[in-house]
């Protein structure tokens, strides 16, 4: 479905990501983790057209993606939830998800589009409880879950997502992972960048491990999960066994 | 008593003119952030266009507001494509600074076109002049208000109501956060500039039938729509109403009561004081709901 070859991005003369390959197909969950300052976010605004300056292949479906702008990246299916969430604080919940089907009310599906609305926030009850209220109102979990909703809202074949759980209580890193489940569950392809790796290869299918802009290991979640290089430096789960024998 | 109100008549006048000039420096610096030195111009161009259209050419009126008002939006188009999208590192200060230039082409094309002499107009209709408790309310302070009221209205429709006002609203708050949802921002940036200087052009038309238009009355009047809309909070739609007016009827009775030499000094002394005091207006950044 999507498809990097050997993708290069640039700051300026600064090289941030030096030669990507990785394959998304129909229907999974890919996680890609990495400590800060790898290239996570890097690669997602490359691929939401965001960031300009790359070379290399991207392929989406058939087509490449290359010098599209975000919103003809939007239309051809691929919705980014950016880090940090990006809503639109003074609007209000109901506006900021109608302006995520923006595209769409264009394109004359105004009916669909009211259909999806219900739908969204069905997936989110606490949205439609806080429909009139501003968004900048909401708490951090309630946020995310609007970033999220506001992104589906454009009906995306492919969901990017940086970072959902940053800065969340842990009750509701739980209710966002198992959100991106039942996403999972209804077809929805997924591409999600995690610093929480556990959380993100507990439900993914296949990851990419991240390391100074390239990719450093990669195969299925379960894998990676156990591998002993991914516990020492992403889960942070052998930290008895670094300081036994030496305190 | 009479003459009071008399004063507070031609205040509100005035004030309902810088008022329709301040929306076009809030809207375009809500969409982009900039400031539009040239705003003033479009004042200019659209009561010599009136003038021509209407007074020269005896097109009906509503025809000649209307041509009007949409050669100025184009105007506005046109500058934003061939001398603002093309600046490869638009800093804030490079922009303004190509608007002042702007506004100095303008003047002259003003001055080729119409020359150096000032023309004037009718005013709208030719009822006689109302008298209200012995002061005079001419039937254009009326045109004027009418149609100020009627912008506002529309423009709270079209922020509030439509999902174009609420696009262009989201590409104000965040340029990216609006592109990545797929909203075309450089069109809404677009429609910023041809809104702005549409509004520009109303007021120039408004103003036409009151007052002598020239080329050179564009940066007087810019600069008097700028310290209203400051005066009533950059930004915002009704604080650029509030404070048009306010600058109007305190310019009347500043001219009425005082001296007639005050008139636009009383102006810049406020938008000093505005600067030092309280810069974000009236109704201060807080409490300012944005359109």
């Amino acid at each position: 479905m999507l498809r990097l070859r050997n993708v290069k991005c640039f700051y300026g003369r600064i090289q941030a990501i030096s030669g990507v390959s990785l394959s998304v197909r129909q229907g999974e969950i890919i996680a890609l983790i990495g400590a800060n300052g790898a290239g996570k976010s890097t690669l997602l605004q490359t691929i939401s057209g965001l960031l300009s300056t790359w070379e290399g292949e991207i392929e989406f479906g058939k087509s490449s993606l290359a010098g599209l702008k975000p919103p003809e990246i939007v239309q051809r299916g691929i919705s980014l939830v950016p880090e940090g969430r990006m809503l639109f604080p003074p609007m209000s919940v109901l506006d900021n998800l109608k302006l995520g089907a923006y595209l769409r009310y264009r394109g004359r599906e105004r009916n669909q589009v009211e259909k999806d609305l219900e739908e969204i926030q069905d997936l989110f009850p606490v949205l439609r409880e806080r429909s009139r209220q501003a968004a900048g109102t909401l708490s951090g979990g309630e946020q995310q879950m609007l970033a999220m909703g506001r992104a589906l809202m454009a009906r995306p074949k492919l969901l990017l997502l940086d970072e959902p759980s940053m800065g969340l209580a842990p009750f509701m890193v739980q209710l966002i992972v198992e959100t991106l489940q039942k996403l999972k569950e209804s077809g929805m392809t997924l591409l999600l960048v995690e610093q929480n790796a556990r959380a993100a290869l507990q439900i993914a299918d296949r990851g990419y491990v991240l390391e100074n802009g390239r990719i450093v290991l990669d195969g299925p979640a379960q894998e990676l999960l156990a591998d002993e290089e991914v516990k020492r430096a992403y889960l942070g789960k052998d930290y008895r066994e670094f300081t036994d024998g030496r305190m | 008593m009479q003459e009071i109100l008399q004063y507070f008549f031609s205040g509100i006048t005035a004030g309902a003119v810088y008022a329709v000039i301040a929306l076009g420096f809030t809207l375009l610096f809500n969409a982009t952030g900039l400031i539009n030195f040239a705003q003033g111009e479009f004042v200019m161009i659209g009561a010599l266009m009136l003038i021509t259209l209407w007074k020269v050419l005896a097109l009906p009126l509503i025809a000649a507001f209307a041509l009007s008002v949409g050669l100025v939006a184009v105007i506005g188009i046109l500058m934003e494509r061939m001398a603002m999208r093309t600046v490869r590192k638009p800093h804030p200060i490079v922009m303004v600074i190509i608007t002042i230039g702007i506004s100095i082409f303008l003047r002259g094309v003003g001055m080729l076109s119409w020359g150096k002499d000032a023309h004037s107009v009718d005013p709208f209709t030719q009822h006689a002049p109302l008298e209200v408790y012995g002061a005079t309310l001419l039937p254009q302070s009326l045109w004027i208000l009418g149609i100020v009221l009627l912008i506002v209205a529309g423009l709270q429709f079209f922020f509030k109501k439509t999902l174009a006002g609420k696009a262009m609203e989201a590409c104000a708050i965040s340029k990216k956060a609006a592109w990545l949802l797929g909203i075309p921002s450089e069109k809404m940036v677009l429609a910023a500039f041809a809104m702005s200087a549409a509004m520009g052009g109303v007021a120039g038309v408004l103003i036409a039938p009151v007052t002598m238009s020239s080329y050179d009355m564009g940066t007087m009047l810019g600069l008097k729509g700028f310290c209203a809309a400051m005066l009533g909070g950059l930004g915002s739609v009704l604080g650029a109403v509030i404070g048009g007016l306010l600058l109007g009827v305190i310019e009347a009775f500043g001219v009425g009561l005082v001296a007639s030499g005050l008139k636009d000094v009383l102006a810049f002394l406020i938008l000093i004081f505005i600067l030092c005091v309280r810069p974000s207006g009236l109704l201060g950044a807080k409490t300012i709901q944005r359109f």
